[in-house]
């Protein structure tokens, strides 16, 4: 009797568990992230914005992720192996699945990577485009071939152009994939109300499961900075991103709110543009003197102090101090107006010069503008500033309608990133038309060698060329500034600005 | 009348095909290239070629117009290159977002605009009236952008009464729809109470001079009876007209508070396609303003000419 009824209530509390689990799932807490802009495209493939990486890191899981110290790490590879200096060779995570069920192997990985290389409007093609094919070894093991050797390319696949998207979802949604992603990470997709929210829902077949302790994260583009941090002031977000130096202050104060400020990838530039268009050549343009004149005539760190609060890192190259790329032997000079006019006068000029500085119409933009002129004003430049909004600001560069511009890159991981696309001869975003024979060469080499220690020695020698030839004058390095509710643990910053879920949790 | 009416109907035609045609010569006036904007921070010149050729901006001016009229003429509004989402789905989503907003701002004016104005003309020139007066001043010069943010940190951050932005539609639940909406809509009914208040007190004063309310008060009518329902009466009048007038500006200064509150309405669909040069969405959501006004319009003509029976012989 007695233990027909043990097996009576052990059959009970057995019949219970699981639905007792399933409730301990869905009482998982919901995270809510504030966004500075509204996402684009949800596909990895046709993505462009910076916003959408962070909703893509609850979304996508890729190949390989960087962790703090910007160090390659694996996610859904295990591991590489470069079998010569054009083969890469990935091993990929066993029992991964795709949140539709379908299983994540080499398949789906050449199915992924040839998607970004041929697929119309594809925005990945330029970042991966050194591949020749991709060849399945194994189930679990890819073979990459590139057209020549490509040390960068290991990079890109920590970011979207590693995502690995289920071939099956994406076949069948064809054109409408973007409104129903189906990756292999976190969470899966729920809902999107455009400008409003996205909505991922905690997958429970994750590899990584027991990394992830919210059931829900919920994303709100709030455009207004003051409104976002107002949102999480009243607890109406658990965490927001990109707020101002500015912020800061208030945020330190509170004491419901934690802050996290973390150096960032990309740098703010003058860019002087050198044999781009046919606008008529100024001394600016055309005389590397005249642009250090320019740049000793500017106090990076009273900028930062003046606009950004002290918070910007003075530089002075395209790599920024959280890289291990970073250039010691490149630090910014100090202000020197004495020498600033005497390499004035020294390329013949009489002051005042003309600029015609072109900055966009963000206020802080605008502000760092305004300072540059007076600074540059009693080395003998007068300045003329022009505000212009940001994308008509873009054409201008393009077309070389420009003699200065102020402007900003979000930084890569790779040092590449930074360097070879803006200093490049004809590289795309060399709107300056830079051109040096050597700095090619070396731009080229870094790109063929995986041999650290020789990249590094390369890109030493470019910044300090590109430290004598000016074609961008860089200022600083700004940083990203995130805060969170006292609530939310396990918060992890990475100098990619993007918000990693693995981890955090919001207490009740 | 029908002849009449038949006319007016004809003339909506070519006024809508003139907006469009204004609206679309416009935005080719805006400088910056849109294949630039949607191309990315990489801007790889295939990609940037890809999208010129996919969205007609290889093609000249006069085939990319006729290419979007004949879309337009099928009831196909287009795409939105950023949101990526049908503009007449986008449009049909947003309208009642605003809509909601408009009529509680509406609401709010009315309610805080008339009796203030009342007030102030019956109580003319005691304290009440200069206090009326002075409210009625400090609503009309705040810029919507600052009170929102300032109700914002007092209402939403320190008292922890109501939630900073967001929406949620009545459909969903009507009461954190109405929490969500209720900061916005005093904030973009605020300006409109001012002049609604203004209004109705000098048209207050007017009639409260008119002979019949000499009359109304000498047959021994209680005094409330005489402001209620012989001067403002009369009074509504003007301010009602008014007040339709208002309705309009309702809509385009949600455009600033829909910014504020994080509102996904239609004021914030079209600023956010004007900066990223979303030109489709742009193009849509003017034509259906255009439409909007030139048949609210013609319901106007229609209205007044059944009410004024002299419009019919004319």
């Amino acid at each position: 009797m007695r233990s027909s009824r043990l097996a009576a209530l052990a059959a009970v509390v057995l019949a219970a568990m699981p639905v007792a689990m399933a409730t301990a799932q869905t009482k998982l807490p919901t995270l809510r992230i504030g966004l500075a802009e509204d996402a684009d495209a949800l596909d990895p493939t046709l993505a462009r914005t910076f916003v959408g990486r962070i909703v893509f890191a609850g979304l996508c899981d890729k190949l390989f992720d960087i962790d703090a110290k910007l160090g390659i790490v694996p996610q859904l590879a295990t591991g590489y192996e470069w079998t010569d200096s054009r083969t890469l060779v990935m091993t990929l995570r066993p029992g991964v699945t795709f949140h539709d069920g379908t299983p994540m192997d080499a398949a789906a990985v050449k199915y992924s990577l040839e998607r970004h290389l041929t697929m119309a409007g594809s925005r990945r093609r330029s970042e991966i485009d050194a591949i020749d094919h991709v060849e399945v070894a194994a189930p679990l093991s890819v073979r990459v071939v590139l057209k020549s050797a490509n040390a960068p390319f290991l990079a890109q696949l920590t970011d979207r152009a590693g995502m690995i998207v289920s071939p099956k979802a994406a076949e069948a949604a064809g054109k409408d994939f973007e409104r129903h992603p189906v990756c292999a990470g976190p969470f899966s997709f729920t809902e999107r109300v455009a400008q409003d929210r996205i909505v991922l829902d905690r997958f429970p077949g994750y590899w990584n499961a027991d990394a992830i302790k919210v059931g829900r994260v919920i994303y709100q583009p709030i455009t207004d900075n003051a409104v976002r941090l107002a949102n999480l002031q009243a607890g109406a977000l658990d965490l927001a991103e990109r707020f101002l130096p500015s912020d800061v202050e208030a945020i330190r104060k509170d004491a419901k709110l934690r802050l996290f400020v973390t150096p960032g990838l990309g740098t703010v530039y003058l860019e002087a543009n050198i044999a781009n268009g046919t606008r008529p050549r100024t001394p600016m343009m055309t005389d590397a003197r005249v642009r250090k004149a320019f740049e000793l005539a500017l106090d990076r760190q009273a900028i930062s102090q003046v606009v950004y609060n002290g918070l910007w890192t003075p530089v002075a190259q395209a790599v920024t101090p959280a890289s291990p790329y970073y250039a010691a032997d490149v630090p910014p000079p100090g202000r020197d107006v004495a020498r600033a006019k005497a390499l004035l006068a020294e390329a013949g000029l009489k002051p005042p010069v003309a600029v015609d500085l072109m900055t966009s119409n963000a206020p802080d933009v605008r502000q760092v503008g305004e300072v540059i002129q007076s600074m540059a004003g009693e080395a003998g430049f007068d300045v003329k500033l022009r505000a212009v909004e940001f994308v008509s600001a873009l054409d201008a560069s393009t077309n070389g309608d420009y003699e200065m511009f102020l402007i900003a890159w979000s930084g890569r991981v790779d040092p590449d990133g930074n360097l070879y696309s803006f200093f490049h001869s004809g590289a795309p975003l060399n709107d300056m038309r830079y051109a040096d024979k050597e700095a090619d060469g070396w731009l080229e080499a870094a790109r063929a060698t995986t041999d650290v220690a020789a990249r590094k020695a390369l890109y030493d020698k470019i910044a300090v060329r590109l430290e004598r030839d000016l074609p961008e004058i860089q200022l600083y390095a700004p940083k990203w500034i995130v805060a969170t509710t006292a609530k939310v643990s396990g918060f992890t910053p990475v100098p990619d600005g993007i918000i990693r879920l693995q981890g955090v949790t919001v207490a009740p | 009348v029908t002849g009449r009416l038949g006319l007016r109907l004809a003339q909506v035609v070519p006024t809508l095909l003139l907006v469009s045609v204004l609206v679309f010569c416009l935005q080719q006036l805006m400088p910056g290239d849109p294949a630039l904007a949607l191309a990315g921070e990489d801007r790889d010149p295939a990609v940037i070629e890809q999208i010129r050729h996919t969205l007609w901006l290889d093609r000249s001016l006069p085939v990319q117009y006729l290419h979007w009229l004949g879309n337009v003429l099928r009831g196909d509004l287009g795409w939105s290159w950023r949101i990526r989402e049908p503009v007449a789905a986008l449009v049909l989503a947003k309208l009642p977002v605003t809509g909601q907003l408009a009529v509680m701002a509406f609401t709010f004016a009315v309610a805080i605009g008339v009796p203030a104005g009342v007030v102030s003309a019956v109580l003319r020139d005691s304290v009440w009236d200069h206090l009326a007066n002075a409210i009625g001043l400090a609503g009309l010069s705040t810029p919507n952008f600052w009170l929102g943010i300032m109700m914002i940190l007092l209402i939403s951050v320190h008292l922890g009464w109501l939630p900073p932005s967001g929406y949620v539609s009545l459909a969903e639940d009507w009461r954190q729809s109405l929490a969500t909406t209720v900061m916005p809509a005093f904030v973009l009914g605020n300006g409109i109470a001012a002049v609604l208040m203004r209004h109705t007190r000098s048209a207050m004063l007017i009639a409260l001079g008119q002979d019949y309310v000499r009359t109304a008060r000498a047959k021994g009518v209680a005094e409330l009876g005489v402001i209620v329902r012989h001067a403002l009466r009369n009074a509504l009048v003007p301010v009602v007209t008014l007040g339709a007038l208002e309705l309009g500006t309702l809509l385009s200064g949600a455009v600033l508070t829909e910014q504020v509150f994080s509102i996904p309405g239609f004021g914030k669909l079209i600023v956010d396609a004007v900066f990223n040069r979303d030109y489709p969405v742009v193009q849509g959501v003017v034509l259906v303003t255009a439409t909007v006004y030139v048949l609210l319009n013609l319901l106007a003509d229609v209205l007044y000419v059944l009410i004024n029976p002299r419009m019919r012989a004319a």
